[in-house]
């Protein structure tokens, strides 16, 4: 089963000074007023963070929902807009697996694959036994996840209070905290290159097809970046 | 719970739930040390970049109605109030909401 002292290890590093539950929480506090702005009762909100729990989706879903959108349009729009979450698995995963541990706890987890709790395990997992990552894994996914969960049950109790500037300032939150996150991590060239690229490719593939740029900015933006590490070590 | 708010939280959920699934049985054959774990570390995190600029630069919701000019004065003062902070994550998140919040009520 789960090691409960690694996993609670895990759990306590959104405690830490640099933690993305204060970005986290705020983001989701937007989401919980957007989603009673909506009509969405307490059940649902809660219901929706806690099955989707990912804020791009969730703002997509809210988006159309509001112009009438048919469940396929939303199954299209939420998948493309969350397809990064398959290279942010494939990149997470073989960092955790181990002989040792049961395979269901890998496919219970993949729910937690979020940015904020990615990040915190891309900067912490090398301090962690390769048998027991999967353990703080998890640890680190309850806690964002249990965050994400607060926040919308405060947004939505609280939404009154939060006037159209509020929100704005909750909104932008979210990206700041990821912006200087992937600064912080940019340590070698390829990774350094993959932001770079990525920033810029994304809003220029927007002007041809805004469904596909975040897709295309990573794939072309990854490739290109990967491709010029490689020569470059070579 | 109304019919079709709770299919459209079925069906994101579903939506999201199949990347993240994909993405953990395809990584089971994959090893740290491959090129091809470098290169979907690559594009992980191009996309993550690519996400976070169509976020701030063409956003939806209600940074929406927040003016190009006064989200660009937002991010460069927040990377400011990052580096002149040694680098600390929190300091130029919550910075960002609170000019954010006062440039939105003033400008």
């Amino acid at each position: 089963m789960i090691n409960k002292k690694i996993f609670f290890k895990g759990y306590k590093s959104i405690l830490a000074h640099d933690s993305p539950a204060i970005a986290l929480g705020c983001c989701f506090i937007a989401i919980g007023a957007l989603l009673k702005n909506l009509g969405f009762n307490i059940q649902e909100s809660i219901f929706s963070t806690m099955l989707t729990y990912a804020l791009p989706g969730s703002l997509v879903m809210a988006e159309s929902l509001l112009v009438g959108a048919s469940l396929l349009n939303i199954f299209l729009a939420v998948w493309f807009v969350n397809a990064r979450l398959y290279p942010m698995a494939v990149s997470l995963f073989p960092l955790m697996m181990h002989k040792n541990q049961p395979k269901w706890k890998y496919y219970f987890s993949c729910h937690f694959i979020a940015v904020s709790a990615w990040l915190i395990m891309k900067s912490n997992y090398k301090s962690i036994p390769k048998e027991q990552r999967i353990d703080y894994w998890i640890g680190i996914g309850s806690a964002t996840w249990s965050v994400a969960v607060l926040g919308t049950f405060v947004g939505f109790y609280f939404s009154e209070f939060l006037n159209k500037e509020i929100m704005m300032g909750l909104a932008i939150l979210n990206p700041i905290y990821f912006l200087c996150m992937m600064v912080g991590a940019s340590k070698t060239i390829q990774i350094t290159l993959s932001v770079l690229f990525g920033a810029i490719l994304g809003p220029i593939f927007y002007f041809f097809s805004p469904e596909w740029s975040i897709l295309l900015g990573g794939v072309v933006g990854g490739t290109a970046a990967y491709l010029i590490g490689e020569i470059n070590v070579s | 719970m109304s019919v079709s708010v709770v299919y459209a939280i079925l069906v994101t959920s579903l939506a999201t739930f199949l990347s993240r699934f994909l993405g953990a049985v395809s990584s089971q054959g994959i090893k740290e040390s491959s090129k091809i774990f470098k290169w979907f570390n690559c594009l992980a995190y191009a996309t993550l970049a690519a996400l976070i600029a169509r976020t701030i630069i063409f956003p939806v919701g209600v940074l929406n109605e927040a003016g190009y000019l006064i989200r660009l004065i937002v991010v460069i003062l927040s990377l400011g109030v990052f580096f002149v902070s040694k680098r600390n994550y929190v300091y130029p998140t919550i910075f960002s909401a609170v000019c954010m919040a006062l440039m939105a009520s003033y400008f």
